[in-house]
């Protein structure tokens, strides 16, 4: 019955403009009613388990709690301590430097690794063997790959001995383990793939032709970069940056461990705080981090088009 | 005649190399650590080589419960790798066409995919307690991690959608198909490499999951709660030995996961020549 229509609709096209214009009109709203049936099971486990508890956390966020339970109100009591508490300062500062300390080294690496790869690795097969190699690592465990930083950067650990045994150093140095130096390796090495990847696809896209005019332009090889690949890259730079930046803002388990306690993040101290069964004045922090967050996102997303690359 | 690279060539190459060295070092080394003799410490030098930490894994008890979070992380991983195919393909699919709500959906989608998975935790944690329901792993622990994993899907089914030719499936109709005879016997097929790599991330990311689960989790924890509650406590070659279990659980999935898509690749390059063959008899 469909085919049928279509194909005489589209005979009928054939022969007179007007009648195309409807037979588009008719593709187009069937073609919608099966996109909204496709996409319907994404909408509807993130409505439940992530727009509804999103919303629980907003609701919490207000209410009033004693040692041993939460009493729904509506006061504002949370976010005024929040903003009065010297504390919420240091922390936002602390999560603040961590992800901005990380965000250059990841977009230098990331930058790097994937021009070298796109661009100087001719043989296909090469290039995706090294990419696998970069990412392997990526679906392997996080928790793992950060404890293995400890016998490396601990006291005696091999950094340690190698310094020593190289008569570089006398004593141990302390600062490697359980510090915020600790910490961003740690983040550095666990994040810079989501820096990776999606530089490389912009930059996988990007029409080596280009360049090749550019140098017989006359163009030097930082100017190519600076002028063609870079602004080519934007949008891989971008989304890389909106995931390491998020991932960084919204850890907890690696400035813990990394840091041996030493250091805190927003959302270490908002885990003490469920941990001790505070769950307002964690929903606010929650809630206060996400705004922030948002913010930045929204700041970079201004700066580059995300979405129309990503679906075209 | 190969034209000479360019110095900048083995810079980068250097660079790089230090840069898979330092992916790759720490990990190695705690791999080796797992062996340690039985009166070997965290670090080097090794005492022995043995399979001490290994067994105490599977003895003691009090290191914790590890081949039930074990089972749990499996079969968890398993059906998120499941339900991420299926949803986020269907979702992928959709996006082909312009329809009302699309920029809604994908903001949404992105949203859940970068929201601190702490929060989402929290989130559902709280919901779970106004409603009176207890918190498991199959059920809210399942729900924490899919908000992870289908935007994941959904973001890599676009990559490979990108590159989907739009000509083999018209080429269905012309011929007659009707829509789910060409979404079966055309899409989903020339997908299927892709589908595995949804599938790989999918159990993958399932796998190794924390932040999201730790709130969710309820009384019984998974693979990587059980592997954070041994940071803090256990101070001995065990932690390694875990690590390692763990670790080849995951190339033995990504290798199934690489191969099959190898071995689809290849049977299909082989089935163009072979038509090829028999249409030039």
């Amino acid at each position: 019955m469909t085919i049928l229509d279509s194909t005489a609709s589209g005979l009928a096209a054939a022969a007179e403009p007007a009648a195309a214009e409807a037979a588009d009109e008719h593709a187009i709203n069937t073609g919608e009613l099966a996109s909204w049936f496709q996409i319907t099971p994404l909408m509807i486990i993130l409505a439940l388990f992530f727009g509804l508890p999103m919303l629980v956390v907003l609701a919490v966020s207000f209410f009033d709690f004693d040692r041993s339970d939460i009493i729904p109100a509506f006061i504002f009591d949370n976010y005024t301590d929040l903003f009065r508490s010297e504390v919420t300062l240091r922390l936002y500062l602390s999560s603040l430097k961590f992800a901005a300390i990380v965000w250059a080294v990841t977009l230098i690496l990331g930058f790097n690794i994937a021009y070298f790869l796109v661009f100087h690795v001719r043989s296909l097969l090469w290039q995706i063997g090294l990419f696998l190699i970069c990412t392997v690592p990526f679906l392997t465990s996080n928790i793992i790959r950060m404890i293995s930083w400890i016998p490396f950067l601990g006291r005696n650990g091999i950094f340690n001995q190698a310094l020593e045994g190289a008569g570089i150093v006398n004593q141990p140095l302390e600062f490697l383990l359980f510090s915020d130096f600790a910490v961003v390796v740690a983040y550095v090495h666990l994040f810079t793939l989501f820096m990776v990847v999606p530089i490389f696809n912009s930059m996988a896209r990007i029409d080596k032709s280009l360049l090749e005019a550019a140098r017989d332009a006359g163009a030097g090889r930082f100017r190519v970069v600076a002028e063609i690949v870079l602004p080519l890259s934007k949008t891989g730079i971008a989304l890389g940056s909106i995931f390491v930046v998020t991932l960084v803002m919204g850890d907890s388990f690696v400035v813990r461990t990394m840091s041996g306690g030493q250091s805190a993040s927003v959302v270490s101290a908002l885990q003490n705080e469920v941990a001790a069964l505070q769950y307002p004045p964690a929903a606010a922090s929650a809630i206060i981090m996400v705004i922030i967050v948002t913010l930045m996102v929204a700041g970079i997303l201004r700066l580059v088009d995300v979405r129309k690359e990503l679906a075209g | 005649m190969e034209d000479k690279r360019p110095w900048t060539f083995y810079a980068f190459a250097a660079f790089f190399t230090l840069f898979v060295l330092f992916l790759y070092g720490p990990m190695i080394v705690i791999y080796i650590l797992s062996f340690q003799g039985p009166s070997g410490g965290m670090t080097f030098p090794l005492n022995g080589v043995s399979l001490h930490w290994f067994e105490a894994l599977i003895s003691q008890t009090r290191v914790g419960d590890i081949a039930g979070s074990f089972q749990r992380s499996i079969g968890l991983a398993v059906l998120v790798a499941v339900i991420t195919v299926v949803v986020s393909v269907l979702a992928g699919l959709a996006f082909r066409r312009r329809f009302r709500g699309s920029a809604f959906a994908f903001y949404f989608a992105i949203a859940s995919l970068i929201m601190p998975g702490l929060f989402v935790g929290l989130g559902i944690a709280l919901t779970f307690r106004l409603l009176g329901l207890e918190t498991s792993w199959f059920v809210s622990g399942l729900g924490a991690q899919l908000t992870w994993t289908l935007p994941f899907g959904l973001l890599i089914m676009f990559a490979i959608l990108g590159r989907f030719n739009r000509s083999y499936e018209e080429a269905a109709t012309d011929l007659g198909a009707t829509s789910w005879q060409k979404v079966r016997e055309v899409t989903l097929p020339i997908l299927l490499p892709g589908i595995i790599g949804v599938a790989l991330f999918g159990f993958t990311l399932s796998y190794d999951e924390l932040a999201r689960t730790a709130l969710t989790a309820g009384s019984e924890n998974t693979l990587p709660l059980e592997i954070w509650a041994m940071t803090t406590n256990v101070t001995s070659p065990t932690l390694y030995a875990v690590g390692a279990v763990t670790t080849i659980v995951s190339f033995i999935v990504i290798v199934i996961a690489l191969s099959s898509i190898a071995f689809i690749q290849r049977r299909r390059a082989l089935g163009a020549r072979g038509e090829l063959v028999t249409a030039t008899e």
